[in-house]
């Protein structure tokens, strides 16, 4: 057992149904008990789509449990066949379903729809969220697919234009209609078709169309690997490595897809309108000058997450001080990621692990998802969203995409403003005491409830505690567990002078401040830190 | 006896309507869900859910951001390891507990939840709730299930509550007590404290109570008094240890409340003279603040879908106080004899049903083609979508909306979805 406050994935069964959500005529008839409906909220809610999830629950009850349970999911599976005619349809348990047992696969094969019907095994205890969506789609090919193509000699030959299909985007995927849109327009502008993009969009019909492509392009691995796998294995299609976020990997990117469409690269390139990116020539700029070696932690899903650091590092001038992700799927690619910028990866579906370890590595900047945005709102540190999970303010009305070269100025600004306010918010800090910036005006993209946070008056015994108390969050969330058996630190106590004076600091680097000098008292043995000692700490790290 | 109440066939009433009953699939949240408000009720209470990463999963979803502030709940998350053998499941339990404990040193009370996988693994919470208690000497541990396949949404209060009746002090003393029964908002429950107290009833407790420490005594001169019309077995053991049920309709809207407060004077022996002149002016005040409401409802056409059974008296005050007509008024379930009063005061002729099959009744929904249709999120937006005016039904729980000052407040929740609509289309 794993205790458990926040998940960062779902079970399997959700991710099932954002492939089905994701697709058209396909129907999902989910064995699973009165209450697992909730998940059509994160649809018609985060979503806000504007139909229901095609799924269809058994909601079967205490009372049903018995011989009855399977006579009611061949009851639902009918009734949704007859009542929304789909083209396929997959069927499946939930984690309760999958403990009372009954089969259905073989109960509704036992049905003999007219369509095909693919059963679906999630193990619940087992697997997640994005392997749910991945092994669905992968399940969906495979049983859909023919297994026969037509030579791509022979189209392109015939003077067709090379083809692929996008592969990967689902319902509820962070960003994915935009970055669909964005891709789509730089496959045009190299002159390669799209012929099915799936599962976004895509009808069972559509996906008995796979085939008819040269080349698959994989925009997110946790769901469209798997499935791309079995394409390059069973019919030969070679797929895209490159994920076009940051401006390189879209130049990258660029250049894979006129690989494997036969195009020229630098001619593809050429063909490509890169008026529109602003990013490079913004973080060039003599303003982004501030950004440079800027302390960043980066957390999220693998391919996001590895694709931010890069862009940090390579584009933006920051320092990665940490990397990490939920997926485990995707520990492999990470850790060699985390290698490049000499950080211990981070694999762990724990937040208060990822809590803890942004507090040690104590960050300028945090990149994540909607829970180190809550972490980084506790530490007072300015943070961006670049993964999911996330809330409905990141399913935005505006084109927000991540990936091309739009996809990069999003990026630039979403990741610069919080630093940007981070500034605006110092500085009203310091003018405090001047007439127009009385304490209520505090500024506040980080929270409302929370002005410039205040120095810290105790170190906070309670992890758990209530993040509204005033007490200092770095501090506090920087021990959470003692582990078992360690030996308390003992951290020397700070003279109010000292106190003072190391509130004068800026609050972006002022937990920084706070850590080296504590660790420099400790080195020296000085009980009480005072302001000489603050300042010897200061230079002594400067060396 | 008042005025602003529009008759409508009184003499019948819907006491012998034949309801409904429907099984098919159901689009409701299961009993978990009332940890999200419990949890804020009893602060020094703890609720660890013992159940799938699916559990985890619904409470962070329908917690929305209140997740964020570390809550007092979490998930015990079984994996396959549990599944191999009980005695291990066991073990598991106590080392989270312990750690979860070490953590919050403040929990005084912890709710072992159980959940649809941990009911048909059948893994013995009761058990696990004595021997956790044993253990942890400062720290209550109690269980109920929350279990979808046991409990819908509101019900999950029913079972928490439940589990708190045999823990509850014999009430000594033979003077009667009123205890009113149903987790209140502290500003609804702070109101009827005050309105009470002006008719001279002061030995009023509430179950829960804020505090874990604090919870009432019972015995065979309490007053039961329910609150909300969800808490079939809470009331059922509060009667097995003696405290007798005051009949009474539910308090919301202005005749709901007022009703309501007549009931637990009369069962206190206040004089009804005494119990009107005590409420009167929060009433005229609330009264008042109708006015605005009814000229936005009176007239519409409302469509319950099954989902906390707060449906029947909703549909009651918004019938009768503010003019609406019912067309179909769902509930997850019908308590004959705790809502004997609101069934005869909803007009002849409503349509009830208990139970759903959600694709039938979306059927019957479109077919009425109602004014405004109180449903769950899962349905709220591709209503919206196909032209209805939509109202979503679980800011009903969470918002206060009982008693006099809260009723043009549960009003405003109705008119608000179509003023907007009006705002919108102008």
């Amino acid at each position: 057992m794993q205790l458990t406050l926040w998940t960062y994935e779902g079970p399997p069964h959700v991710g099932a149904m954002r492939v089905a959500t994701g697709m058209r005529d396909l129907h999902y008839v989910l064995h699973a008990p009165q209450g697992d409906t909730y998940a059509d909220l994160l649809f018609t809610m985060i979503e806000r789509k504007s139909t229901r999830p095609p799924v269809s629950y058994t909601s079967f009850q205490a009372r049903d449990l018995g011989s009855d349970t399977a006579q009611l999911f061949k009851d639902a599976v009918r009734n949704a066949f007859e009542r929304f005619q789909p083209q396929a349809m997959l069927v499946g348990a939930s984690c309760t379903a999958e403990l009372i047992q009954d089969d259905p696969g073989g109960l509704a094969q036992a049905l003999a729809l007219p369509i095909p019907v693919v059963a679906l095994e999630l193990p619940s205890y087992q697997k997640k969220e994005n392997w749910g969506a991945s092994e669905t789609f992968y399940q969906l090919v495979r049983n859909l697919v023919p297994k026969t193509r037509v030579a791509r000699e022979e189209r392109v030959a015939g003077g067709a234009a090379p083809r692929c299909n996008i592969l990967g985007p689902t319902a509820l995927g962070f960003r994915h209609r935009d970055d669909l849109k964005e891709i789509r327009g730089l496959l045009a502008q190299i002159g390669v078709e799209v012929n099915v993009v799936a599962p976004l969009g895509a009808s069972p019909h559509d996906l008995t169309r796979l085939g008819e492509a040269d080349f698959n392009v994989v925009l997110y691995p946790e769901t469209g690997q798997l499935a791309a796998g079995w394409l390059q294995r069973t019919l030969g299609q070679p797929h895209t490595r490159t994920v076009p976020i940051g401006v390189q990997a879209t130049r990258a990117f660029i250049a894979e897809v006129a690989g494997l469409a036969g195009i020229d690269p630098q001619e593809a390139a050429a063909r490509v309108d890169a008026t529109a990116s602003h990013s490079p020539w913004y973080a060039g700029s003599v303003d982004a000058n501030y950004l440079t070696g800027k302390r960043v932690f980066v957390f999220g899903d693998a391919t996001h997450a590895i694709a931010a650091a890069r862009v940090a590092s390579q584009e933006l001038g920051l320092q990665v001080v940490g990397l990490g992700t939920y997926s485990r799927e995707f520990a492999r690619d990470l850790r060699e990621a985390a290698a490049l910028y000499g950080v211990e990866p981070l694999i762990c579906d724990d937040y208060l692990d990822v809590e803890a370890a942004i507090a040690t590595a104590a960050p300028e900047l945090v990149l994540g998802t909607q829970m180190e945005r809550h972490i980084a709102k506790r530490l007072g540190l300015p943070c961006a969203v670049i993964s999911a999970p996330v809330h409905v303010q990141d399913f935005p009305a505006r084109y927000a995409p991540q990936m091309g070269f739009e996809g990069a100025n999003v990026i630039f600004d979403t990741w610069v403003q919080p630093l940007m306010m981070g500034l605006e918010e110092h500085l009203l800090g310091m003018f405090k005491g001047d007439f127009e910036f009385h304490e209520d005006a505090a500024p506040s993209h980080l929270t409302r409830n929370n002005p410039a946070p205040a120095p810290a008056a105790s170190a906070d015994p309670v992890p758990f505690a209530d993040p509204v108390a005033n007490t200092a969050p770095v501090a506090s969330a920087a021990a959470p567990m003692p582990a078992p058996g360690a030996e308390p630190i003992v951290v020397a106590r700070w003279a109010p002078d000292a106190e003072r004076e190391l509130g004068k600091i800026p609050f972006f680097v002022r937990g920084k401040a706070r850590r080296n000098t504590e660790r420099y008292a400790l080195d020296q043995g000085v009980a009480t830190i005072t302001i000489e000692t603050l300042y010897d700490a200061k230079a002594h790290f400067s060396r | 006896m008042n005025a602003a109440v529009i008759p409508i066939q009184l003499e019948t009433g819907c006491t012998d309507t034949e309801v409904l009953r429907e099984r098919g699939q159901r689009e409701v949240f299961c009993g978990l869900t009332g940890i999200i408000w419990l949890h804020r009720k009893i602060q020094d209470a703890f609720f660890l859910v013992v159940g799938s990463r699916t559990c985890a999963h619904l409470i962070q979803s329908a917690a929305g951001v209140m997740i964020f502030a570390e809550p007092r709940f979490a998930t015990a998350i079984i994996d396959e390891r549990d599944l191999a053998g009980l005695a291990d499941a066991n073990e598991e339990l106590d080392k989270v507990v312990s750690r979860l404990l070490q953590r919050r040193p403040d929990i005084k009370l912890l709710f072992l939840v159980g959940s649809c996988p941990s009911e048909v693994i059948k893994l013995d919470l009761s058990r696990a709730a004595q021997r956790l208690s044993q253990q942890h000497g400062a720290v209550r541990v109690l269980n109920y299930s929350g279990s979808g396949i046991e409990t819908t949404f509101t019900q999950g209060e029913d079972a928490c509550l439940a589990a708190l009746v045999p823990q509850l002090a014999e009430a000594t003393d033979d003077t009667p007590s009123l205890l009113i029964v149903g987790a209140l908002a502290d500003v609804v429950e702070d109101q009827f404290r005050r309105l009470l107290g002006a008719m001279g009833i002061t030995r009023v407790d509430f179950l829960p109570a804020r505090r874990a420490g604090s919870m009432p005594a019972v015995g065979p001169h309490t007053r039961m008094l329910l609150a909300q019309p969800f808490l079939a077995e809470t009331a059922r053991l509060l009667e097995a240890r003696g405290a007798q049920r005051v009949a009474a309709p539910f308090p919301l809207g202005v005749e709901g409340s007022a009703a309501w407060l007549l009931a637990a004077a009369d069962a206190m022996g206040v004089p009804q003279a005494l119990a009107l002149q005590a409420m009167a002016p929060a009433r005229q005040r609330a009264e008042a603040a109708l006015a605005v409401h009814r000229r936005q409802l009176a007239g519409k056409r409302i469509f319950f879908f099954p989902d906390s059974q707060l449906e029947l008296p909703l549909a009651r005050f918004l019938a009768r106080e503010m003019g609406m007509q019912l067309t179909e008024v769902g509930t997850p379930y019908l308590h004959r004899q705790h809502l004997a009063q609101e069934l005869a005061w909803l007009p002849a002729g409503t349509v009830l049903s208990e139970g759903q099959d959600v694709e039938r009744q979306l059927d019957r929904c479109r077919a009425a083609d109602p004014d405004l249709i109180v449903c769950g999120l899962g349905l709220a937006n591709p209503l919206e979508a196909e032209g209805y005016t939509t109202k979503w039904s679980i800011e009903l729980v969470f918002s206060p909306i009982q008693g006099f000052e809260q009723a043009a407040d549960l009003a405003g929740l109705f008119s608000r979805p179509l003023h907007r609509r009006q705002l919108l289309a102008a």
